[in-house]
């Protein structure tokens, strides 16, 4: 395993990421108005975790940064600070910041202070300056836990040498050596410290004992034990603390280092600490007896309560020329002499108290595994090797003539089955929500907006639903440069929109949803609309279309596809960057997708993109048609009709229209479309597939015979072909022939839509 | 010495580490999400001491250690706060929900494990 502090930081990143994606939903809560404590703390544990862990890390940057944006949070939370819309527009610019320097820091590419500083400003503007307050924070060091405390003589510099410490007997010492370097010829340098614990001291879990032994490992200590409060055995209380202590401890180590082994019953007992002086000597012996007076105790011991405050001295090996009583108390079972309620802690079965709190869990944590990508793709790869290997084997089962009810054929059903499941499965695995692509998406939003001065909200719709991973990184450029000229190009500015009557903020919506097996994608705009006089008078300018032709408003809506054009007469700072919407179209379309605009004058623009929801395996219908044989994608087919007379309309002089419920759908000859014969003319008895498209058109693909329907594994042609209209891609069917993958919706949209032959004229019917 | 010990914070990063620096240490340890998640680890082991985060969802710091110290058997471990706040008043708050100590992140491994040593002896 590599270095496991290198691990933690590669996957403290990872938690960033998520926790910048709660961060976002938390915000964006809150901007819809959602001010539950809740919703504020999400947005504020994010922060604060980001900022605990890129401590860890010392990421300062990242840190100082998230303190500030955490200081902020929390005057939220806390209800000095009203998150109004200002402040929480703030607030998404520093998770912007957040994330920039999240991702600095992983890059190790250092952010420039000019990004941070602004922001910083208008934090400060928003909750008042901080004073570096995170020094504070960070500066705290338990010093309980210090052993590097430089041992000097800062405590007491004019300490007088007290010759001889009879009592401390160093050679029992069994701390470090380096700690006993305190031994009489040295001097005595060192402390009294006088510890009274009050009884919420143990209700705390905190033990003298320990704090003892703390400071035996600071030097060495003489202990004694008042036990003059202990009362009367019927009166003990054992909750409270009856016991005090004087503690001589010898050592070079400064009073804070001493004081800071009582940090956690700082304020739980009562504390004295003086430095030793050169009478201490006397004074220590006074105490002995005290201390040696204990064992007279002893027998009070069976109170268990006592035994537990007696107990911790004679414990210490280290000290047993001061405490002399101890061994046979040590001796004892633990459980017996051990301590007030703790004692109790055997195995008691939980209480219903605890049961019940254990029910109220809501959801079980999910295990999870991280694993490399290489390795999932290399799994769907295999899962589609094991599909085109399945079809064969049907293949062969059905050529061999094995009844339907043999062994071989119900197994091989079976195998059917199994591999789908595991292909679903395998498609899981990689699927992830979109919602992190449309959170970058808002940060898009909010940049492009502010730099063309424009106000827009962004709304998202369905954000859960689950796209392949590989879809997700290819479509972040092609959205972002959508929304960059929704807000360029397709709002209005503010003073337009207030005089169209349009509320001030423009709103950019972005949708995502299952449709048919493919998703479908929307990015819709509330602005003016295609400008068409415009748009065509640009395409005539760029000489992109001659001046005389004719174009339906869907064609000139198109025409922004094309590879060189551009609407803003002035090229903006925003999305006039040379990419034009060819390369969006083009990149959508190397996904297997499709992109389509709607437009409404003085309404807005929408774009539609429609996306296989696999790259890898699709179910098909395979048909024939003249010599060849074809998969048409299943989830593109409505429904399967054998056409009758009364179905069958002529339009126009090559067009038939079928009848399908009332209503009327072009009736495309695949043949013909795609060239493999001529219209045949005549359809009456034949077979079509009636397909439906993501804009709600429908089209009859006339084909000569329904073969059969299967899963067919996507193998891509544009490597070696570059695009076919109207073909998706190809595959290899069980007899290892090679079939192509009809794209329908190109097809439709491309089709010539002949299905008579010339010299066939037949006048309009119905 | 092997101690058991159950940390409980709900990010990721920061019980890979605490993992890390109590496993090296040899002790003992259970992770947990959050309070409500601790509680549940916490019906099944018997650490001999507790940490535990103090922001965090579904139930926070004080609440897990409210539930805790509420039950007998669980009233004496030593609980010690895990937390980047080292304010008087969270630590007041802390000791009021029964935390026996506290340790402010980020956190040495060397530091935690002797706060450990510390509290549980």
């Amino acid at each position: 395993m590599s270095d496991p502090m290198a691990e933690i930081r590669a996957s403290f990143f990872i938690e960033c990421e998520e926790l910048l994606e709660s961060l976002q939903d938390g915000l964006t809560l809150m901007e819809d108005g959602n001010s539950e404590s809740e919703t504020i703390n999400i947005v504020f544990r994010a922060v604060h975790s980001i900022k605990g862990g890129a401590g860890a890390f010392g990421l300062d940057d990242l840190v100082h940064f998230a303190h500030r944006f955490e200081t902020a949070m929390d005057e939220v939370r806390t209800g000095r600070l009203a998150p109004d819309a200002d402040a929480i527009r703030l607030f998404f610019t520093c998770g912007d910041v957040l994330a920039d320097l999240v991702r600095a820091a992983r890059d190790d590419t250092p952010l420039p202070e000019s990004k941070t500083e602004p922001v910083l400003a208008q934090l400060d503007a928003l909750v008042g300056a901080q004073d570096e307050p995170e020094e504070e924070d960070f500066d705290f060091t338990p010093a309980t836990l210090s052993l590097d405390l430089a041992g000097g003589d800062l405590a007491m510099p004019n300490l007088p040498d007290i010759p001889g410490l009879p009592p401390l007997d160093l050679s029992q010492d069994d701390a470090d050596p380096t700690l006993s370097k305190t031994d009489a010829a040295s001097g005595l340098k060192g402390f009294t410290i006088l510890f009274k614990p009050d009884a919420s001291l143990y209700a705390s879990g905190n033990e003298p004992l320990y704090l003892l032994r703390a400071l035996r490992d600071m030097g060495d200590i003489e202990v004694s034990c008042n036990t003059d409060k202990l009362p009367n055995i019927a009166e003990l209380d054992p909750e409270l603390g009856h016991l005090e202590w004087t503690i001589k401890i010898a050592t070079d180590e400064p009073m804070e280092a001493v004081r800071e082994v009582f940090e956690f019953v700082d304020g739980l007992c009562v504390l004295e600490i003086s430095p030793n002086s050169g009478g201490s000597n006397e004074s220590l012996d006074g105490e002995f007896e005290t201390a040696s007076a204990l064992p007279t105790c002893a027998p009070l011991t069976t109170a268990d309560a006592l035994e537990k405050e007696v107990k911790p001295l004679p414990a210490e090996t280290a000290l047993p020329d001061i405490m002399p009583a101890p061994s046979n108390v040590e001796k004892q079972d633990p459980s017996e002499v051990s301590p007030e309620p703790v004692e109790q802690q055997k195995p008691t079965p939980p209480t219903d108290k605890a049961t019940e709190t254990t029910k109220t869990a809501p959801t079980q944590p999910r295990a999870t595994v991280r694993v490399d990508l290489e390795r999932v793709d290399r799994l769907v790869n295999l899962v589609g090797e094991l599909v085109i290997n399945q079809a064969m084997l049907s293949q062969s089962v059905t050529e061999a003539g094995l009844p339907p009810n043999s062994p071989v054929s119900t197994g091989l059903e079976e195998f059917l089955q199994l591999t789908r499941d595991i292909q679903e499965s395998v498609m899981m695995i990689r699927a992830q929500p979109i919602k992190s692509l449309f959170q970058r998406m808002g940060r898009i939003v909010r940049e492009s907006s502010a730099s063309v001065k424009k106000e827009v909200k962004l709304h998202t719709i369905g954000e859960n639903t689950e796209v392949d991973k590989t879809v997700i990184e290819r479509l972040a450029d092609p959205l972002t440069h959508m929304i960059r000229n929704a807000v360029d190009h397709g709002l209005e500015s503010p003073e337009k929109r207030e005089a169209a009557g349009k509320p001030r903020e423009g709103r950019v919506t972005m949708s995502a949803q299952h449709r048919s097996g493919r998703i479908l994608i929307e990015v819709a705009d509330d602005g003016a609309g295609i400008n068409r006089k415009r748009v065509r008078e640009i395409a005539i300018e760029k000489n992109l279309i001659p001046e005389d032709m004719l174009l339906s408003d869907n064609d000139i809506d198109n025409l922004l596809f094309m590879p060189g054009f551009s609407t803003a007469s002035e090229i903006s700072n925003l999305s006039g960057r040379g990419v034009g919407m060819d390369v969006v179209k083009s990149s959508i379309q190397s996904l297997g997708g499709r992109i389509t605009i709607s437009s409404v004058e003085g309404k807005g623009t929408t774009f539609s993109i429609s996306l296989p929801l696999t790259l890898a395996v699709l179910d098909g219908m395979v048909v024939k048609v003249g010599d060849e044989t074809l998969v048409v994608p299943l989830n593109a087919i409505l429904e399967t009709l054998t056409l009758t007379d009364d179905d069958l309309k002529s339009l126009g002089p090559d067009t038939h229209v079928v009848q399908i419920r009332g209503g009327f759908v072009p009736l495309l000859d695949l043949g013909a479309e795609l060239g493999y014969r001529p219209p045949q003319g005549k359809y009456v008895g034949g077979t079509v597939l009636l397909i439906g498209q993501e804009d709600g058109n429908r089209a009859a693909l006339a084909v000569d015979t329904i073969e059969d329907q299967r899963q067919v594994v996507i193998k891509g042609l544009e490597g070696s072909y570059g695009r076919v209209p109207g073909i998706a891609a190809a595959t290899i069917l069980g007899d290892g022939q090679i079939a192509l993958i009809l794209d329908p919706s190109d097809l439709v949209s491309q089709a010539s839509g002949k299905t008579k032959q010339r010299n066939a004229s037949v006048p309009l019917v119905g | 010495m092997s101690l058991e010990v159950l940390a409980v914070d709900d990010s990721r990063t920061m019980r890979d580490m605490l993992n890390l620096a109590l496993s090296s240490a040899g002790f003992t340890t259970h992770l947990a999400e959050d309070g409500v998640h601790g509680l549940e680890v916490l019906s099944n082991i018997e650490p001999d001491v507790i940490i535990t985060d103090i922001n965090m969802p579904r139930m926070d710091g004080f609440g897990f250690m409210d539930a805790v110290r509420s039950e007998e058997k669980w009233g004496k471990i030593p609980i010690l706060v895990l937390t980047t706040e080292s304010a008087d008043e969270l630590k007041a708050k802390a000791r009021a929900a029964g935390a026996t100590g506290w340790i402010v992140k980020p956190f040495d491994p060397a530091k935690l494990v002797k706060a450990l040593q510390m509290v549980t002896g």
